[in-house]
């Protein structure tokens, strides 16, 4: 009998209940000696010579006869209350057919903000939309849209936002203590107390912009009263739904596609203003009608990884022993928007009984955030491997060795045991890769290093010195004598090793589900409304079905990103989809595999149990002879279709399902101009079985150097006078090019998760870009032995860096000589 | 009344060996033309002012980014774009080598960086790893897909040269 379930399924570091139907046993997961012939093999990608001949459709791409253009006039002011818009001057424009304002627009059950609002918040947000003949209409008309203004009080600071008297984005304030989130585990109080040492540090990263290649936009076209939207999106199922409900449609008559997608890191995951405006004016106008957003928009009004500014406070025994840990948390969501849970690392990776992290959400004059890439963990692994490296300078202890002795077998705020952890494995992994060992002997930094100084007054931060006003501040900067460095270097050139540790989830879990159909050539169809978003999502389902119908992997083809060609499929996010959707689909094969064999057996004249299913025959065990290629039997049932449904199953009650690894980064740093290179990279991570190693090294590669985008160059830049974004384009926002990338060795430890899903499979989509900054940082701190806390490490801070190290000597040069007058008293502790 | 520029001119141009005449607004670029008019949706439009190389194509054999072209400018010339490569069901080497390598992820920058190395390569069939690196630094890949992008130019690198070897032996042979 079937049976609703509910369980919990974890998406980027939160839990949510989720209902399932239950109907018998899941498959048990392949064993681990279970020798696989599809699932594990470096395929190229089923879709990529789409890819290579521009055949690919992207929503970009898409044309539709008598397809109008749309475009969006947006505030050029980072707070203004609009007061007057006339709209006579774009509709005279040639071609120009409607254009849509606050005063016009229709009302709709869509959930989210107006669409076009007379308070403006941010550069960037929607004034008027224009739908033309052809882009340069549309283009030429918001030109002639006259728009009177009054510009309001902006904060676009994070820093400035938290005071008091700052300019306020909502009447209530800019920060809500009532609505942050806080975590206590134990009492940090009597853990600080316990503690030998204590060490605190204040971290700040900027906002990154995902600038995905393809902005975000869409192509929407009603007939009657059917709406179909082609939409560069994560979740086609999310947008129907969202649409449904904001043009009051039963679902159905939503249909949402998306094909092929430049790029989304996050944030295409919900329904877009764009897409919602786009299908008001496709239904006004009668036509169909595409908007897309240009490159400032995308980089104004698409989201954001929100900055933060982050304190964190260790607290350990002599010994290493970790006996509390506080982490709090002020990021910069924008106009509205959420936190991402950047305290999870400092909650889950160690074990420590008492822990309390606290988040605050800071609105912002700019653009709201949204996801980006494992959201929060990678700002938060930032601090918290950051505040262990200083940990284990203090205490004289070999970083690894000290985050060995914190080593976590449980999931502390669940109280679960991991289904399987290999960070130790990939610690051991990665020092073996990297020559860890280096840095205890010469070479490197000797593993002991002597403090220098400590620095009091926060001064740490910026070049400019301010001190955070939110956090404790006032922390104190240890100083380190850099070791023996080797002696290939010129002089003005340090060296330095770093690592820092990942866990994140990617463990995955229902709704999804699958179809797949068994074709009379013997042929398959996989359906499922899942998509692929870049990450290979149509190779690896097409090996799963393959290796559990043991057909030739060109046998399958993959339908997805359209929520008529396949049942429910979760988002493409929080890495869940090989664990989600994988599953799912072997399921639905082995349904269809059963069906075939059923068939067969009443053909052979067998019995079901003696019948096996293998490269493409059915055959009675142990007498092949008594068997029939599947092809056959296919073509012998004519037209019929044998189809097979599957679901994933819920998730496992007593164990937790993560994902770990570490990455360890070799730099070298330039005294003179500041310059951080990365000369190396060593990822080690564990996600279980992997499906596909090929795209896997792929997923690896592409986390990593967007990681290194964020260490070292990626920040949105604002200009504090006018409160205009200043690198809303790929010139003045850097994201790593060709040149930029260091060699980048990868592994993934070996072995299947059996307890997490009937694939034994993880996530890998987000797991490489969580370690990368903090390992980066780490090593420059290494390399310097004074530690740089804003990211990205770009020249101008690592240079205020150095010069404080500089102050450090002579204040400690002078130290010595007075102490040569006043003997024994030393300017080193 | 309002000043207006010229209005749409005609442009005579060669694209993947087809002559076109279209009928263009002077403003409209090379990229433009190639999308809107030609139906040719391989050349992307990522920043649409020459920063990321997503829009490259080749202009009478050099690579070039096609959003800086005014398809005006190019009366009487010869453009070839990502779907102008293959030839008789057969891709190009720079086209397999981004298959074997997985030098594509999302494949939105695809088009542009495979354009870019065809460009190198038939300009120069004996390109060096610096030489490959120096050709797709004018391309940015958001998913950074560079590992694979350039280990698949050295691969199709590789073909060309033998290509080129086999093709005029005395040219690579005894005395070299
Ligand atoms: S679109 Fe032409 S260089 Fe970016
Ligand atoms: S493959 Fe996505 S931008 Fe290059």
């Amino acid at each position: 009998m079937p049976e609703l379930r509910k369980t919990v399924v974890e998406i980027e570091g939160r839990l949510h209940e989720e209902y399932v139907v239950v109907d018998g046993e899941d498959l048990p997961a392949w064993p681990e000696d279970r020798v696989l012939s599809r699932v594990g093999q470096p395929l190229p990608r089923v879709d990529a010579r789409a890819k290579v001949t521009g055949t690919a459709r992207f929503t970009h791409d898409i044309q539709l006869p008598g397809m109008l253009h749309a475009r969006i006039l947006r505030s050029p002011h980072p707070h203004a209350r609009l007061r007057r818009i006339d709209v006579s001057g774009a509709l005279a424009v040639p071609g120009v057919l409607a254009v849509l304002t606050h005063e016009n627009v229709p009302e709709l059950g869509w959930p989210g903000r107006p669409l076009f609002d007379t308070v403006l918040r941010y550069q960037g947000a929607e004034v008027a939309a224009v739908v033309a003949v052809d882009e340069a209409a549309a283009t030429d008309a918001l030109d002639k849209i006259s728009v009177e203004y009054e510009p309001l009080p902006f904060v676009v600071d994070l820093e400035a936002a938290v005071e008091p008297d700052a300019p306020r984005v909502y009447p209530e304030g800019n920060v809500s203590a009532d609505e942050a989130s806080v975590y206590v585990r134990g009492d940090t109080d009597q853990g600080f107390a316990e503690a030998d040492v204590v060490v605190e540090a204040n971290f700040r990263t900027a906002a990154q912009l995902h600038n995905c290649f393809e902005t975000h936009g869409s192509v929407c076209s009603w007939d009657g009263g059917r709406l179909t939207v082609w939409d560069s999106t994560q979740h086609v199922f999310g947008v129907r739904k969202t649409l449904a409900q904001a043009f009051g449609l039963p679902m159905h008559d939503v249909r949402v596609i998306k094909q092929f997608m430049g790029g989304g890191f996050g944030s295409k995951g919900g329904t877009g203003r764009y897409t919602v405006i786009a299908a008001l004016l496709a239904r006004q106008t009668g036509r169909p009608v595409k908007l897309l957003l240009d490159r400032r928009e995308e980089n104004l009004a698409t989201g954001h990884r929100h900055n933060t500014l982050q304190y964190i406070k260790l607290g350990a025994r002599s010994d290493g022993t970790l006996t509390a840990i506080y982490h709090q948390v002020f990021a910069g969501v924008g106009a509205w928007g959420w936190v991402a849970p950047v305290g999870g690392p400092a909650r889950e990776l160690y074990r420590c009984p008492n822990v309390k992290t606290e988040e605050y959400a800071v609105c912002l004059n700019l653009g709201p955030d949204s996801a980006f890439r494992a959201p929060g963990y990678v700002e938060g692994t930032v601090a918290l491997e950051g505040a262990m490296d200083d940990l284990a300078v203090a205490l004289g202890m070999d970083p690894i060795e000290l985050r060995l002795r914190n080593y976590a077998d449980t999931n502390q705020p669940r109280n679960l045991p991991y289904s399987g952890k290999g960070l130790r494995e990939a610690y051991r992994i990665g020092a073996e890769l990297m020559g860890w060992h280096l840095r205890e002997t010469t070479g490197y930094l000797p593993r002991k290093r002597t403090i220098l100084a400590t620095l009091g007054g926060g001064g740490n931060h910026s070049p400019e010195g301010e001190q955070p006003p939110a956090g404790p501040g006032g922390v104190e900067d240890l100083v380190c004598w850099p070791g023996t460095q080797p002696e290939d270097l010129p002089p003005h050139r340090r060296r330095g090793l770093g690592m820092a540790s990942q866990i994140w989830g990617g463990g995955g879990g229902p709704p999804a589900h699958a179809e797949v159909r068994v074709n009379p050539d013997a042929t398959v169809t996989v359906a499922t409304g899942t998509q692929d978003i870049g990450t290979g999502t149509r190779t690896v389902l097409a090996q799963v079905a393959a290796e559990e119908l043991s057909i030739p992997v060109e046998h399958v083809r993959v339908l997805l990103g359209d929520t008529e060609a396949g049942p429910y499929g979760p988002i493409s996010a929080g890495s869940l989809t090989v664990a989600s959707v994988g599953p799912a689909v072997r399921a639905a094969a082995a349904d269809a595999r059963r069906q075939l064999v059923e068939l067969a057996a009443s053909l052979l004249d067998a019995k079901v149990e003696e019948l096996i299913l293998k490269d493409g025959r059915v055959e009675v065990a142990g007498s092949p002879e008594r068997g029939i290629a599947l092809r056959e039997l296919t073509a012998r049932l004519g037209n019929f279709m044998v189809t097979g449904h599957g679901s994933r199953g819920p998730n496992p009650e007593d164990v937790a399902v993560h994902t770990f690894g570490a990455q360890f980064a070799e730099v070298e740093v330039d005294l003179e101009t500041g310059a951080v290179e990365v000369t190396r990279i060593v990822a080690v991570h564990d996600s279980g079985r992997i499906i596909n190693p090929l795209t896997t090294s792929s997923q690896v590669e592409g986390g990593v150097i967007q990681g290194l985008g964020f260490a070292l160059s990626e920040e949105r830049a604002v200009d504090p006078q006018t409160g205009r974004v200043l690198s809303a384009d790929l010139e003045n926002y850097r994201i790593p090019t060709a040149l930029d990338v260091p060699i980048i060795d990868h592994v993934m430890v070996p072995g299947a998760d059996l307890a997490a899903n009937n694939l034994g499979a993880k996530g890998v989509g987000e797991p490489p870009i969580i370690p990368t900054a903090a390992a980066v940082a780490n090593a420059v701190y290494d390399a310097l032995g004074i530690r740089p806390t804003d990211l990205p490490l770009t020249r101008p801070r690592v240079l205020a860096a150095i010069k404080r190290l500089e102050e450090a000597a002579q204040a400690v040069e002078a130290g010595a000589e007075s102490g040569k007058e006043q003997a024994g008293e030393g300017g080193t502790r | 009344m309002e000043r207006r520029g010229p209005g749409p001119v005609p442009v005579r141009m060669t694209v993947n060996g087809v002559t076109y005449e279209l009928t263009v607004p002077p403003r409209r670029t090379l990229l433009d033309a190639l999308r809107e008019d030609l139906g040719l949706t391989g050349a992307k439009r990522v920043c649409d002012e020459g920063t990321c190389g997503a829009c490259t194509v080749s202009l009478d054999g050099q690579a070039v980014y096609s959003c800086l072209v005014l398809a005006v400018e190019c009366e009487g010339r010869t453009v070839e774009t990502v779907e102008g490569l293959i030839r008789d069901g057969e891709l190009h080497p720079v086209q397999e080598a981004f298959i074997e390598h997985d030098a594509a992820q999302c494949g939105f920058c695809t088009p542009g960086q495979i354009m870019a190395l065809k460009a190198l390569l038939d300009q120069n069939p004996r390109a060096s790893l610096e030489d490959i690196r120096q050709t797709v630094a004018g391309n940015l890949c958001r998913c950074g897909a560079y590992p694979k992008i350039i280990a698949a130019g050295l691969t199709a690198a590789g073909v060309v040269a033998a290509r080129a070897a086999a093709k005029a032996p005395e040219d690579g042979g005894a005395g070299a």
